[in-house]
């Protein structure tokens, strides 16, 4: 093992560390759900407690994550689409090579094996664009257990190759047909599944929204990229990075990327959110940007409402950031100035898709290149001594690959 | 109430009610698309209260609608429109500090669920800040779903009453007149919501279901006088 791989695996824990004893992060987060899952909160915040002091889960979910996975994933700089931009160095943290290609699998390893730990036979999920439902599928496959997926009637139907994959590693999904009939309809329906199996049942829940403990547990397990980053990014350039970019849906990508950093007050964050048709109207999923407090999915976060507080429908091109809520350590991160949040539009999504394809030879999810459309612009007002670093998922969008054929130049 | 229902439930419409099952969802759905507002529901009620100061009335909701309104001003509101106390499926006792806070200063109760895998120091910890009566969920699930498991009932209701002097309503896989007695056979109230409103859906027109209430929560009634002891039926 190398030196840099020792010290991601030990790095010490940091000694403020939120959320509190009871989820909060600041006024953010909590535990707003019916009484009927408390308990079974409460029993999962234990659990996933005793796991971060348990040296043979951790390193259990270490060799998984390096021989399951493929960690640590590279760091990759995108010279060609520096020389564009005309500034700072632009920099990918390389998710999009992790097995079943996205960052989601880091946190349905760790789920998986507080479900096993906990002995739970049946694992649920709910999905939005059908990336953590196939890395769920593909946990559960591996480790023996039943898996359902929820997924909105909706996005069933934009994404037919997720779903077929979901069905060839053996989960059943569940086509959730109430309210907008996407990733919002199929977490409650997740939820009323948990809360009724809760004996036998493990929610694999797919982002940092939520009820305590699951902003800090996903946080905790997607925390690998940034740690990696941060070593990688020492060990490569001398210096940590000048900037953080991440996109933000429910933002479990961008928590992962910059949780690790957040002591370092020199290192600029930004998330990006999907500003959709533009953040004037009302057809974007902006819910930093653009929303107000209120509680969603068991937690006080911003989020996207009418003035009688019931929940809007979203819109972005990126089914995983078409979402109305958003974690509530991002909440707080907003608040408290660390990180700033950004839009970027469905045109300036597609434009750095296609910008990101020709120049690199990589494909980034729509998700991504969200974040990476605002860090071009970032980058062309950076020196070039500078540089930051993106979290790239990989663009497995086949149906919706064609869909869109006719708008990019071939 | 005319058909012996002695305490009246009202829900106000949410688009993401992820404690309740398919009856209640759809039931959100309808008053949302008919643009039912939280005005209309205190509206309601004090038309209500116009022709009867007597009945019990609680809210049902979550809190996203209530933050948009703000804690204090919807307490406020709530209360001079005539309602009694507050049942917030998303807001646990553990959340409960600002709520609480401003509901007792309008005089009116927070209702607390408790289940079935509540702790006895969870329990304990609800106890002191439930105000009105203590809702005990029968089941593991959401509204509306499978039935009474009668056996359990009794140790359950026993569990609380040891620890708080309030009655006990018990709801939750309720839509039979024999659960209904049953379930008031160990408990101190029932609670009828998605049979309800299911058989509510089904009319056609006002009189329908006024002929329907009366002649199902009439039957519900009768199960329950039937019993010997002093329970209540409650509606929503």
């Amino acid at each position: 093992m190398t030196d840099s791989a020792e010290q991601i695996m030990h790095e010490p824990r940091r000694p403020q560390e939120l959320p509190d004893d009871r989820g909060h992060f600041g006024v953010f987060g909590g535990r707003f759900v019916s009484e009927t899952l408390m308990t079974a909160l409460e029993e999962l915040e234990q659990a996933w407690r005793k796991s971060r002091e348990d040296r043979d889960f951790q390193a259990e979910l270490d060799r998984d994550l390096a021989h399951f996975v493929g960690r640590p994933s590279p760091l990759y700089l995108a010279e060609r689409l520096t020389a564009h931009a005309g500034g700072a160095q632009i920099v990918f943290k390389r998710e999009d090579l992790n097995h079943t290609g996205a960052h989601k699998i880091n946190n349905t390893v760790g789920q998986a094996l507080l479900a096993r730990a906990m002995g739970k036979k049946r694992v649920i999920a709910e999905t939005g664009a059908g990336q953590h439902g196939v890395a769920s599928a593909t946990v559960a496959a591996r480790l023996g257990m039943n898996c359902v997926v929820y997924m909105g009637a909706d996005d069933i139907k934009r994404q037919a190759i997720n779903v077929f994959r979901m069905k060839l590693l053996g989960a059943e999904v569940v086509s959730v047909e109430s309210g907008s009939r996407t990733l919002k309809d199929a977490l409650n329906e997740a939820m009323r599944d948990w809360v009724t199996n809760v004996d036998d049942t493990f929610y694999i829940l797919g982002t940092v929204a939520g009820p305590h403990p699951y902003p800090a547990l996903v946080r905790d397990f997607n925390a690998v990229v940034g740690r990696e980053a941060r070593v990688q990014c020492r060990d490569e350039y001398g210096k940590l990075p000048d900037a953080l970019v991440a996109c933000v849906g429910g933002g479990s990508n961008a928590i992962g990327l910059f949780y690790p950093f957040i002591e370092d007050r020199e290192v600029a964050m930004y998330g990006v959110e999907a500003a959709g048709r533009g953040l004037y109207g009302i057809e974007h999923a902006a819910s930093l940007c653009a929303g107000r407090v209120g509680v969603l999915h068991g937690s006080r976060t911003y989020l996207l409402d009418d003035d009688a507080g019931q929940i809007r429908e979203t819109h972005s091109i990126s089914a995983g950031l078409d979402y109305p809520g958003v974690g509530p350590e991002h909440a707080w991160l907003k608040d408290c100035g660390r990180a700033e949040y950004v839009g970027v539009t469905d045109e300036q999504a597609l434009e750095a898709f296609h910008l990101c394809t020709r120049l690199e030879g990589i494909m980034p999810a729509l998700e991504s290149a969200h974040a990476v459309a605002w860090g071009l612009k970032l980058a062309a007002g950076m020196r070039r001594q500078c540089r930051w670093i993106s979290c790239i998922n990989w663009w497995n969008r086949v149906p919706i690959c064609w869909n869109l054929a006719s708008r990019f130049p071939m | 109430m005319e058909s012996g229902a002695d305490l009246l439930e009202l829900g106000i419409p949410f688009s993401d009610v992820m404690a309740d099952g398919p009856v209640i969802q759809k039931a959100c759905q309808r008053a949302l698309e008919r643009g039912t507002s939280l005005d209309d529901v205190f509206e309601m009620v004090s038309r209500f209260r116009q022709r009867d100061a007597e009945t019990p009335i609680i809210l049902m909701g979550y809190m996203n609608p209530l933050e948009r309104r703000g804690i204090e001003a919807f307490s406020s509101q709530a209360a001079v429109a005539g309602v009694d106390g507050l049942l917030i499926v998303d807001c646990p006792a553990d959340e409960a500090v600002e709520t609480t806070r401003a509901f007792d200063a309008d005089g009116l109760y927070q209702i607390f669920l408790i289940a079935p895998t509540t702790s006895d120091s969870r329990l304990e910890r609800m106890v002191p800040l439930a105000g009105g009566f203590i809702y005990y969920v029968t089941l593991k699930g959401v509204t509306g779903s499978a039935a009474l498991d009668a056996s359990t009932l009794g140790p359950a209701v026993r569990r609380i009453h040891a620890r708080s002097e309030l009655p006990v309503a018990v709801g939750f896989g309720i839509s039979t007149p024999e659960q209904a007695a049953q379930a008031a056979s160990a408990a101190d109230a029932v609670v009828i919501g998605s049979a309800l409103v299911d058989r509510l859906h089904g009319c056609r027109d006002l009189s329908e279901a006024l002929d329907t209430v009366r002649e199902y929560i009439g039957g519900i009634r009768q199960a329950l006088d039937r019993l010997a002891g002093e329970s209540t039926a409650a509606a929503s």
